[in-house]
């Protein structure tokens, strides 16, 4: 029984958690932690996305999970409309994200209206909410 | 069986009628097309020696060759990405048939896309299909973030192209009036009798907003599409007219995968297209200026014209214009999609397109192109040359 003064329950989140595959199951463990980080290859030093088991330039299986700047500009990016995806409330702003280590990686771009969107805007890591107790990356206008 | 290079033709071609609900199994519809293509080709079912289709078919080639009655067969092969898998099925028969491998080489597409499952829905097991062998492996990334359908990834794909060259939805309407004029003319076509205006494209509600509408997607559709390619020599005795295989390439560049692929360098270009048209320009010693059609996956309009200038037929960023000037028109420089497409025709993972490509050759399409000796056929990751004899 719910007492009468408790505050209202935040909404559940609806928004799918990852899909987690072994050779990604780092990341997502650390976003859990809100900790956005990348594939950096131990012996070479080159950023990988998505996550591979092996480095594709020095073949190294010395693979290191690094906190990434989360720092990055809207590379290209589309609002689905039809159908409505699933798990949103309302259409999101899906993008991939140029990252400033080199990488890309899809995500949202949130706090910013259908209409202020632009090519190339600095965005900024936070994170989000999903079904099943899980965080995903998406991203922000950069703070001044 | 010696081993020698031998040329590859196609001998025949068939297909189920393209609909919304076919009413019968997919399995079927395989046997149906199948079946056609012999015919027309003129060899029995029972000769097949070798099979082909695409990872995500799912009729299994014992239960076809059971349908078919197929004595002995010799090889089997399935092509991975999705719809980029269509050229790439001509290409293998091609290989098989070269290496003195097989005689008859069917290759097949049959689905219930439209009354069984959707591609363009969200979330569900088609759609899910990231698993090894459908070349789309990281389309789970992008899931949780609400790109769910074929739509959202294909627009996420061209939109850096449409942004650099400062194209817009309307340009895109272009593409979609002239082939669903095409397909007006094509009694095989969903959209028969059927032509559309560019405000209709523009009054077509927004899938992809603002890169993407309802009428620059493919259809959904049920049918089935098979090809028989056999060696030149051999198809000069049956039934038709041989269509020759001058070339065919695949070509998956380094970080490039079918439509989540957004981690090549530069998204403004379609590097596996280019791949293909280097390897094919390569083999054939011929050149764009030398193609009479060309029939070009058009999942989504954008991709028309990141695959026709991949191939040369225009300069970077120039496609748009080129199409609105009339380009792919049938008395423009590049005739395209002549059935219509797989917007105007049907979506029959593009195999149709393929079939449409045969057609120009034999001079049998709906609508005709003059003096074709050359068309291209490409579904970006593959293509293929093909050439009256």
């Amino acid at each position: 029984m719910t007492a009468p003064t408790d505050p209202p329950a935040a909404p559940k989140p609806t928004r799918i958690a990852p899909i987690v595959t072994l050779d990604a199951k780092s990341f997502w463990e650390a976003a859990d932690q809100e900790k956005f980080i990348g594939q950096k290859c131990g012996d070479c030093g080159k950023f990988t996305f998505p996550p591979r088991p092996m480095c594709p330039h020095c073949h190294s299986l010395n693979r290191q999970d690094v906190e990434l700047s989360g720092k990055g500009t809207v590379h290209a990016w589309t609002i689905p409309r039809h159908p409505h995806p699933f798990g949103f409330r309302e259409s999101p702003i899906v993008a991939v994200i140029q990252l400033a280590e080199g990488i890309r990686f899809v995500s949202n771009v949130v706090g910013v209206g259908y209409d202020e969107i632009r090519q190339d805007m600095e965005v900024e890591v936070c994170f989000e909410p999903t079904m099943n107790n899980h965080k995903v990356p998406v991203f922000r206008p950069r703070s001044k | 069986m010696a081993r020698t290079f031998t040329e590859a033709a196609i001998a025949g071609i068939g297909q189920t009628e393209f609909s919304k609900a076919s009413g019968r199994s997919e399995l079927q519809l395989a046997a149906e097309c199948s079946l056609a293509a012999c015919q027309d080709a003129g060899i029995s079912p029972h000769d097949i020696d070798g099979m082909i289709t695409f990872t995500i078919d799912n009729s299994d080639e014992v239960n076809l060759a059971r349908c078919l009655g197929v004595k002995d067969l010799a090889y089997t092969t399935r092509i991975p990405g999705g719809g980029a898998a269509a050229a790439a099925t001509i290409y293998q028969a091609m290989a098989m048939v070269n290496a003195g491998l097989c005689n008859n080489v069917l290759i097949w597409r049959a689905m219930n896309e439209r009354s069984q499952y959707r591609f363009g829905q969200n979330p569900n097991q088609q759609m899910m299909s990231y698993q090894s062998g459908n070349g789309t492996g990281s389309l789970l990334w992008c899931v949780p973030y609400g790109a769910m359908t074929p739509a959202s990834w294909g627009a996420l794909q061209a939109q850096r192209y449409m942004h650099t060259y400062g194209v817009t939805n309307r340009d895109l309407g272009y593409i979609s009036v002239q082939q669903r004029k095409y397909a007006a003319n094509n009694p095989a076509a969903w959209f028969y009798g059927k032509p559309i205006t560019l405000e209709d494209h523009q009054n077509s509600k927004w899938i992809q907003e603002p890169w993407l509408r309802m009428l620059d997607c493919c259809q959904e559709s049920d049918g089935g599409v098979a090809i028989l390619v056999t060696s030149l020599e051999r198809a000069r005795d049956l039934k038709q007219k041989p269509v020759r295989i001058l070339g065919a390439a695949q070509s998956i560049p380094y970080n490039v995968e079918v439509i989540s692929n957004y981690y090549h360098d530069d998204l403004t270009v379609m590097p596996e297209a280019q791949g293909v048209a280097k390897r094919l320009w390569k083999q054939t010693g011929l050149r764009p200026s030398d193609m009479q059609a060309a029939m070009i996956y058009d999942a989504f309009t954008p991709h028309v014209l990141l695959q026709l200038e991949a191939f040369g037929f225009c300069k970077r960023g120039e496609a748009a214009e080129w199409v609105k000037a009339g380009g792919m028109a049938i008395d423009g420089e590049l005739p395209v999609n002549t059935n219509g497409g797989l917007t105007g025709e049907a979506y029959i993972h593009g195999m149709n397109s393929m079939a449409e490509g045969v057609r120009q050759i034999r001079g049998t399409s709906p609508n005709q192109v003059q003096r074709v000796q050359n068309v291209l056929i490409s579904s970006g990751m593959a293509g293929a040359i093909l050439s009256k004899d």
